[in-house]
C-alpha cells in the first residue's frame, strides 16, 4: 500500500532524528565536563589568573629603588578546619623586582592529624598577575599533627611593570581541610598501626 | 483500517482506551498526555504556592515568628525548583502536546510512545525531590541554583536532588526530540516551516535550546554529587577546584533555561493577540526571526548572574552589552504585538485580557532585567530583592499568566464547552491586582537593600515587606478560583462551537469541539483562511 511506505518512511525519519538528536544531548554532556579543563585555560592564558598553584621564577627582574609598594598579609581559616593560622607581619614594604621573605604560622587544634590547603587571594585583582610567588606553603599540601605547629614562608616578588596606580597589594590565605587527603592519611596511619589493646 | 475497532465499540465515535491504567498510564496520544502534563503542572503549582505560603508569611514581619532560618531556606529552595521544572516546564510541554499536532495537521506526536514515557517519569522526579521533605537532614537549602560549596554541605538530600534533576532532564530532553521530530517530520502538506503558527516555531526553538542545555545542568550536578560522594574536587578549592567554575557551567544552562520558560509564552501571545484584535499578526517573519536571535543570544550572556564574583573588566562590559542586545529582539516582539492590535476590532474575552497583562507586565519585568544588566548597578542589585522581582515579572506575570491564558484560549476545544467569562474576568482582574501587590513592593526592597533568600529582615523593610505579603495572601486564592471556573465550565458550560472564537484562525479551529480522541488520520487540505496568519503570501 502506497500509505504504508509513506507511514515507513517517517518512521525511518523520526528514527534518524532521534538519534542524532541523542547525539547531541551526549556531546552537550561531554561539554559540561570539558569545562573544567577549558576554564583553566581560560584563565590562566586569556585571563592571566591562576586557579592553579604553580611555582613562578624571579624572571631576571631589576630591582626598582625609586619605588617601594605596601604588601599587606592576612591569614583565614575555613570553618571547616580546626587549625589556627596567622602572618608573623602585617605589612611590609618593598622595592619591585626585589625578593623578599615573609612568614606565616599554622598549628593544628585538633586531636586528629589534619592535611591542609592554602589558596592564595591577591587583591586588588588588577595587581594580581604582577605578584608572583617564588615558594610558598600554598604550592603543596601541609600536614600537622595534633598539636603540632609550623612556621611557612612565602618568597615573592613584584613584578617592577606594576602598574603605577597601584601601592598597596594585599596578599591572603584561606587554608581549608583537605578532606579526601585527610581521609587517605587516617586509613594509611591505621593500617600501618596495629591497635594497641 | 479501524473497522474491526468500531465494530467492538457500539456506540463510540471514538476508539478511546477503556479503564485508567489503558487509558492514562498507558497512554500514546498526545490530548491525553497533554491533559496529563497539565494537571500534573496544576499540582505542582499549588505545591509551590504552599511552600511561598511559608516564605511570605515569615516575612510578613520583622523577627523570626514561625519557622526556623533552616526551613525557611528549604522552603527558598523547594519553591524554586518545584515552579521551575514542576510547573512552568511542564505546563509549557502540556501544552505543546494537546496543539502542536492539531495546529500542523498531524495525527499525533511522532514518537508517541516516547512520549508516554516523558510524561510519566516526572511524578517519580518529585517524588523524590518532595521526599526530601521527610528525611533527617531535610529538604535542600542551597537555594535552586545549588552552588557549592554550600549545596553539598547539609545531609543527604543532596543526592535526592541530583537524581531527581537527572530525571527531569531526562524527560524535558525526550519531550523536545519528540517535538523536533513532530514538528519537523509530520507537517500535513502545505504546512511549509514559514506558514506555521509562531506557537509551534516557538516551541520548535525552544526544543533546541532543551536538547542543548538540559544535559551541561545533568554535567554540573552530577559534578556536585561526585564532589560529595566520591571525593572529586571539581569545585573543592581545597582539592584544586573553583566553585566559581560551577556558577560558569550552571549558568551556561541557567540563561537559556529562562528562555525555554519565555519563548512558548511568545508563542501563545501571538496566537491569542491577532484571533481578539480580528487582524492577522503583524511582522510574521520578524516574529520568527526574533525568536531565534534571542535564542542565540541566550547562550551568550551567562555572565550577567555572575557580575559580582571578581570578573576581568573586559568580561563585565561583554556580558553587559551581550545582554543588553536581547532587549532587541524582545522589543521587536512587544512592538509587534502592539501594531497587530492597533487598528484591529477589538474584544476583551479572558484569554485577550491576560495577553494584554502580559504584554504590559512581562515588559516591566524586561526593563528591570535591563537595569540588573548594567554592570555597575548590578553590584548594588546583585541578591537583593530587585532581583526576585524580576524574576517574577518575567516568570508569573510572564510565563504563568501566557500559560492561563492559553489555557482559556483553547479550553473551548479541549471540552467543547464556553467558561463562564463573568467568572474568569473575575479571576483575572483579582490576580492582575494582588499579583502587583505581591510583587512591585519587591522592587522597592531590593533598591533600599534588602537581601533575597533571607528569613529576617531589618525593621526599615517592614511596609513594604507586609504589603507584599497581602498580595501574596490575594494570589493564593486564585488557583481555587481557576479550578472552579473550569470544573463548573465542563459540567454546566455552554457548548463551543467549532471555530470557538469569531477570529481565530488555524487548523486547531477546523476541527469539532471537542477534539475528537483522533484528529487529522489523514492530512488535511489546507485553504489559505485555515493559516493562522492571514498573509500566507510571504
Ligand atoms: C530583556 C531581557 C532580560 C534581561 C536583560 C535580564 C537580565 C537579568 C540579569 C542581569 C539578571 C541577574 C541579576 C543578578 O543576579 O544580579 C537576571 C536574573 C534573572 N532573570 Fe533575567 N533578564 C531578562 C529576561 C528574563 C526572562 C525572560 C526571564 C525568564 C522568563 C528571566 C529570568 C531571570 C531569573 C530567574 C533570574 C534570577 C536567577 C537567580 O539568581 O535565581 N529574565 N536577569
Ligand atoms: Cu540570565
Amino acid at each position: 500500500m502506497v500509505d504504508d511506505t509513506a507511514a515507513g518512511n517517517s518512521i525511518q525519519r523520526n528514527k534518524r532524528l532521534l538519534t542524532r538528536a541523542l547525539a547531541v544531548c551526549g556531546a552537550m554532556f561531554l561539554f559540561g565536563f570539558a569545562c573544567v579543563p577549558l576554564y583553566r585555560i581560560a584563565c590562566e592564558h586569556v585571563f592571566r589568573n591562576k586557579i592553579y598553584n604553580t611555582a613562578d621564577s624571579a624572571k631576571g627582574f631589576r630591582v626598582d629603588e625609586s619605588r617601594w609598594v605596601t604588601v599587606q598579609f592576612v591569614g583565614n581559616v575555613n570553618s571547616q578546619l580546626d587549625w589556627s593560622f596567622a602572618p608573623e607581619q602585617v605589612t611590609m614594604r618593598v622595592h619591585p623586582g626585589a625578593v623578599n621573605d615573609a612568614w606565616y604560622d599554622a598549628a593544628n587544634k585538633a586531636q586528629t592529624a589534619i592535611v591542609g590547603n592554602a589558596v592564595p587571594s591577591i587583591a586588588p585583582s588588577q595587581g594580581s598577575p604582577y605578584f608572583n610567588k617564588i615558594e610558598c606553603f600554598c604550592f603543596t599540601e601541609q600536614v600537622l599533627k595534633p598539636g603540632e605547629s609550623r612556621r611557612m614562608p612565602v618568597k615573592f616578588v613584584v613584578d617592577p611593570k606594576l602598574p603605577k596606580t597601584i601601592d598597596t597589594l594585599t596578599l591572603s590565605y584561606t587554608f581549608y581541610n583537605n578532606r579526601p587527603a585527610t581521609k587517605k592519611l587516617a586509613e594509611q596511619t591505621q593500617a600501618t598501626q596495629p591497635p594497641n589493646s | 483500517m479501524t473497522t474491526h475497532a468500531t465494530a467492538h465499540h457500539d456506540d463510540h465515535h471514538d476508539d478511546k482506551p477503556h479503564g485508567f491504567l489503558h487509558r492514562w498510564v498507558y497512554s500514546t496520544n498526545h490530548k491525553d498526555i497533554g491533559t496529563l502534563y497539565l494537571i500534573f503542572a496544576f499540582i505542582m503549582v499549588c505545591v509551590g504556592a504552599a511552600f511561598s505560603g511559608v516564605i511570605r508569611t515569615e516575612l510578613m514581619k520583622p523577627g523570626l515568628q514561625f519557622v526556623q532560618p533552616y526551613f525557611f531556606n528549604e522552603m527558598t529552595t523547594m519553591h524554586g525548583l518545584v515552579m521551575i521544572f514542576g510547573a512552568i516546564m511542564p505546563s509549557f510541554v502540556g501544552l505543546a502536546n494537546w496543539m502542536i499536532p492539531m495546529m500542523i495537521g498531524a495525527p499525533d506526536m511522532a514518537l508517541p510512545r516516547m512520549n508516554n514515557w516523558s510524561f510519566w517519569i516526572l511524578p517519580f522526579a518529585f517524588f523524590l525531590l518532595l521526599s526530601t521533605l521527610f528525611i533527617p537532614g531535610g529538604a535542600p537549602a542551597g537555594g535552586w541554583t545549588m552552588y557549592p560549596p554550600l549545596s553539598i554541605q547539609g545531609g543527604d538530600s543532596v543526592a535526592l536532588m541530583v537524581f531527581s534533576i537527572h530525571l527531569m532532564g531526562i524527560s524535558s530532553i525526550m519531550g523536545a526530540i519528540n517535538i523536533i521530530a513532530t514538528i519537523l517530520n509530520m507537517r500535513a502538506p502545505g504546512m511549509d516551516l514559514l506558514k506555521m503558527p509562531v506557537f509551534v516555531w516557538s516551541w520548535l526553538i525552544t526544543a533546541f535550546l532543551l536538547i542543548a542545555v538540559m544535559p551541561v545542568l545533568a554535567g554540573a550536578v552530577t559534578m556536585l554529587l561526585t564532589d560529595r560522594y566520591f571525593g572529586t574536587s571539581f569545585f573543592n578549592a581545597a582539592g584544586g577546584g573553583d566553585p566559581v567554575m560551577y556558577q560558569h557551567i550552571f549558568w551556561f544552562f541557567g540563561h537559556p533555561e529562562v528562555y525555554i520558560m519565555i519563548l512558548p509564552a511568545f508563542g501563545i501571545i501571538s496566537e491569542i493577540v491577532p484571533t481578539f484584535s480580528r487582524k492577522p499578526l503583524f511582522g510574521y517573519q520578524a516574529m520568527v526571526y526574533a525568536l531565534a536571535s534571542i535564542a542565540f543570544l541566550s547562550f551568550i550572556v551567562w555572565g550577567h548572574h555572575m557580575f559580582t564574583v571578581g570578573m576581568p573588566l573586559g568580561g563585565e562590559l561583554y556580558f553587559m552589552y551581550a545582554t543588553m542586545l536581547i532587549a532587541i529582539p524582545t522589543g521587536v516582539k512587544v512592538f509587534n504585538w502592539v501594531s497587530t492590535m492597533w487598528g484591529g476590532s477589538m474584544t476583551f474575552e479572558a484569554p485577550m485580557l491576560w495577553a494584554i497583562a502580559f504584554i504590559v507586565l512581562f515588559t516591566i519585568g524586561g526593563f528591570s532585567g535591563v537595569m540588573l544588566a548594567l554592570v555597575p548597578a548590578d553590584f548594588q542589585y546583585q541578591d537583593t530583592y530587585f532581583v526576585v522581582a524580576h524574576f517574577h515579572y518575567v516568570l508569573v506575570t510572564g510565563a504563568l499568566f501566557a500559560i492561563i491564558g492559553a489555557i482559556y484560549y483553547w479550553w473551548p476545544k479541549w471540552t467543547g464547552r464556553m467558561y463562564n467569562e463573568t467568572w474568569a474576568k473575575v479571576h483575572f482582574w483579582w490576580s492582575a491586582v494582588f499579583v502587583n501587590v505581591l510583587f512591585f513592593p519587591q522592587h522597592f526592597l531590593g533598591l533600599a537593600g534588602m537581601p533575597r533568600r533571607i528569613p529576617d529582615y531589618n525593621v526599615a523593610f517592614a511596609d513594604w515587606n507586609l504589603v507584599s505579603t497581602i498580595g501574596a495572601y490575594g494570589m493564593y486564592l486564585t488557583p481555587f478560583m481557576f479550578f472552579f471556573i473550569l470544573w463548573h465550565s465542563k459540567k454546566h458550560g455552554a457548548p463551543a462551537a467549532a471555530r470557538a472564537w469569531e477570529g481565530a484562525h488555524g487548523l486547531e479551529w477546523t476541527v469539532p469541539s471537542p477534539a475528537p480522541f483522533h484528529t487529522f488520520s489523514t492530512p488535511p487540505v489546507i485553504h489559505d483562511e485555515d493559516l493562522a496568519h492571514g498573509d500566507v503570501s510571504h
